[in-house]
């Protein structure tokens, strides 16, 4: 694994920090009533989608489920126009018609945001069938949750992919409960990504850590190596802790509140880099303000262009229902 | 019997209706996503895990089909789940366990089989939550023989067609609509069912019918309010279940006003109002004196933005303005 400069990963700091504002912002929309329906934070997440982003190439596909502003934001996704989409703007990445658990830029091969429970993993085993078909070397990305991997359309799409042998590495980022379940009430193993074998899948050897970011793109790099030669399917699973309710209004019986401060000392991918680019004394705590000013300013400016852009004119009602 | 009555909200009407069925048969129990620990999604079933303990309120994987899969096979084995989805959204997921499993398990082994099987689900849209988690799709569910399905509009109705559905040895699709839950009316304190498969009036009039269910009574009962003021006396029948569907008061109503005005949540292609429309000229035709109108959903899946998606829906000035094109 090649070290990354200092600029690239001053750069990954400034994304994790991007989504994390980025979402705060967003949860005082929602109580503005700025942003409704439901809203799904990724904070404490944000390692995994800026790893991810910073391996794989800018024509490999990625799919999500519904917790998808930090995998959109770390794609390279407009700001503004995820900022948009959050309040239902006619300049939003989908126009104003999918909201926060429904978005997606076809230009950057981000299938999207799909909000029914493990729905998009069979996509994307058909969106790495299509790049099999045709020969493209692309590679699929597919990142979900804990609770998906009980789902039969998980089964059935791993079961799918092995068969195959599609070019798809699935990603689960286990944030250790889905919504209020913990992952031991719901699923029989404990070790998810021990799931790959019934499937005969190669799959990372030990449970990763998601607050460090080092550590999941050396997987993402190795998994993208099998995947990337046509081996077929490669799983994945990061251990990880969302800071924040399942979405807005959760409350929270299901962990205690000393568990959630524990992770957030502990488990901080964004402290984590910052700590150890100054420990090893890579950059000055200026050169982070910085940087995290930076993303400050790009989310005022996403929010002002959000608030300034009009909402979808009525007869959007009507177009795209069908092509 | 003399009764007093209380009014308490429909979430509570539902909440009580489980919990005294659950403390009147011990065959009762509740299974589905969060209905345990977290206390419902909708808080319906907050506090029962606590009273009821881990055996009779299971927290399940995410997995509908083995949700009411499962539910299917313990009925069928002498328990009388009542199972949740979380909301009809992700019910289609379940729809071969339902259609194929619950509804059919009594016939199609020559009745040997009983599925004395409660789900419950919540439905309906205008809550920004995009077009993966807005359907109101009750009529698919209605289409199978050998499934009932169940749409209260009221915390009297919701309570007391609970207990029938859990009472009955068939399989009942039981729809809370979620915008519903904060709504208030009153409810007796005693012990009583509503008979599953009968519509009930709930307002008088003699202008017009308005046929609706869940949701849309409320909007009809607006839309009356409204047409009152300018003199035009609507009556409003609910429909109350789906399947079985009774058409008597409807076709007695129309036979007073000979307008009938349909107001359904779902998509209108092949919805309530083509059934209840179709039905009318089957048993009432030379009664109308305009032809049946419908207002629905527009025929789109619902947008996030918020004015966009409120445009698609029903609401009580639609209502006004299809019974003013027939009167
Ligand atoms: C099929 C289906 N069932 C239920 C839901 C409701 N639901 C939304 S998110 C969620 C929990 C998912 O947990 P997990 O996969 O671990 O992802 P996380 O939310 O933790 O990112 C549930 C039950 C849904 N959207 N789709």
């Amino acid at each position: 694994m090649t070290t990354p400069d200092k600029e690239t990963m001053l750069n990954w700091y400034r994304q994790m920090v991007l989504i994390r504002r980025f979402e705060e912002k967003c949860a005082e929309l929602y109580t503005t009533g700025d942003i409704g329906g439901f809203l799904h934070l990724y904070i404490g997440q944000e390692a995994i989608a800026v790893a991810a982003q910073s391996i794989f190439r800018a024509d490999d596909n990625i799919i999500t489920a519904y917790r998808d502003h930090g995998v959109a934001l770390a794609r390279g996704i407009p700001t503004k126009t995820v900022m948009a989409e959050m309040l239902g703007k006619a300049t939003g990445v989908s126009k104003g018609k999918g909201g926060s658990m429904h978005l997606a830029d076809i230009d950057r091969r981000f299938w999207g945001g799909w909000a029914i429970v493990g729905g998009h993993l069979p996509l994307a085993a058909g969106i790495a069938l299509a790049d099999q078909y045709s020969g493209a070397d692309r590679i699929t990305v597919a990142f979900m949750g804990d609770g998906s991997t009980n789902i039969g359309y998980f089964h059935e799409a791993l079961n799918l992919a092995a068969v195959w042998k599609l070019p798809v590495i699935w990603v689960v980022e286990n944030n250790q409960y889905g919504m209020g379940t913990a992952v031991t009430r719901a699923s029989a193993v404990s070790d998810i990504v021990k799931k790959a074998e019934a499937y005969g899948m190669p799959c990372c050897q030990q449970v990763l850590d998601g607050a460090d970011i080092f550590e999941i793109r050396e997987q993402f790099e190795m998994a993208e190596a099998y995947v990337r030669d046509g081996e077929g399917s490669y799983m994945m699973e990061i251990l990880t802790y969302r800071f924040r309710g399942h979405s807005m209004g959760d409350p929270e019986r299901y962990r205690q509140q000393e568990e959630v401060e524990k992770k957030k000392t502990e488990a901080d991918p964004i402290i984590r880099l910052g700590n150890y680019l100054l420990e090893k004394k890579l950059v000055t705590q200026e050169e982070l303000d910085a940087q995290a000013q930076s993303a400050e300013e790009e989310v005022a400016e996403a929010i002002e262009f959000a608030k300034k852009s009009p909402f979808p004119a009525p007869e959007e009602l009507y177009a795209n229902v069908y092509v | 019997m003399s009764t007093s009555n209380q009014v308490i909200t429909y979430r509570q009407a539902v909440s009580d209706a489980l919990w005294e069925e659950m403390e009147r048969d011990e065959k009762i129990f509740i299974m589905g996503e969060e209905v345990g620990v977290w206390g419902g999604t909708y808080a319906v079933t907050k506090g029962f895990i606590d009273q009821f303990g881990e055996k009779r309120v299971r927290d399940t994987p995410i997995a509908e089909m083995a949700i009411v899969g499962a539910a299917v096979g313990a009925a069928m084995n002498g328990l009388r789940p009542v199972a949740e989805i979380m909301t009809i959204n992700f019910a289609f997921l379940a729809l071969d366990a339902l259609v194929n499993h619950a509804a059919k398990a009594h016939y199609m082994f020559g009745g040997q089989f009983k599925v004395p099987l409660v789900v419950r689900t919540t439905t309906g849209g205008g809550r920004q939550l995009g077009a993966t988690h807005s359907h109101a799709p009750e009529p698919i569910f209605a289409h199978f023989p050998g499934l009932y399905v169940i749409c209260p509009s009221t915390p009297y109705d919701a309570k007391g067609l609970l207990k029938a559905a859990i009472r009955d040895d068939n399989p009942v699709l039981f729809v809370e609509h979620s915008t519903l839950y904060q709504t208030r009316g009153a409810v007796p304190d005693s012990d009583y069912t509503v008979p599953i498969g009968v519509s009930d009036v709930k307002r008088e009039g003699s202008d017009v019918t308005l046929v609706s269910y869940s949701k849309m009574v409320q909007i009809s009962l607006e839309a009356a309010d409204l047409l009152a003021k300018e003199g035009v006396s609507a009556e409003v029948v609910d429909l109350r279940c789906l399947r079985p569907l009774d058409m008597k008061p409807v076709i007695e109503s129309l036979k007073k006003t000979n307008r009938v005005v349909v107001v359904e949540e779902n998509w209108p292609r092949f919805g309530v109002g083509a059934e209840v429309a179709m039905q009318i000229m089957e048993q009432a035709f030379d009664w109308l004196d305009a032809p049946v109108k419908r207002v629905s959903q527009e025929d789109v899946p619902l947008p996030y933005s918020r004015d966009l998606e409120q445009s698609a829906l029903p609401n009580p000035a639609k209502v006004v303005a299809a019974v003013k094109a027939i009167l």
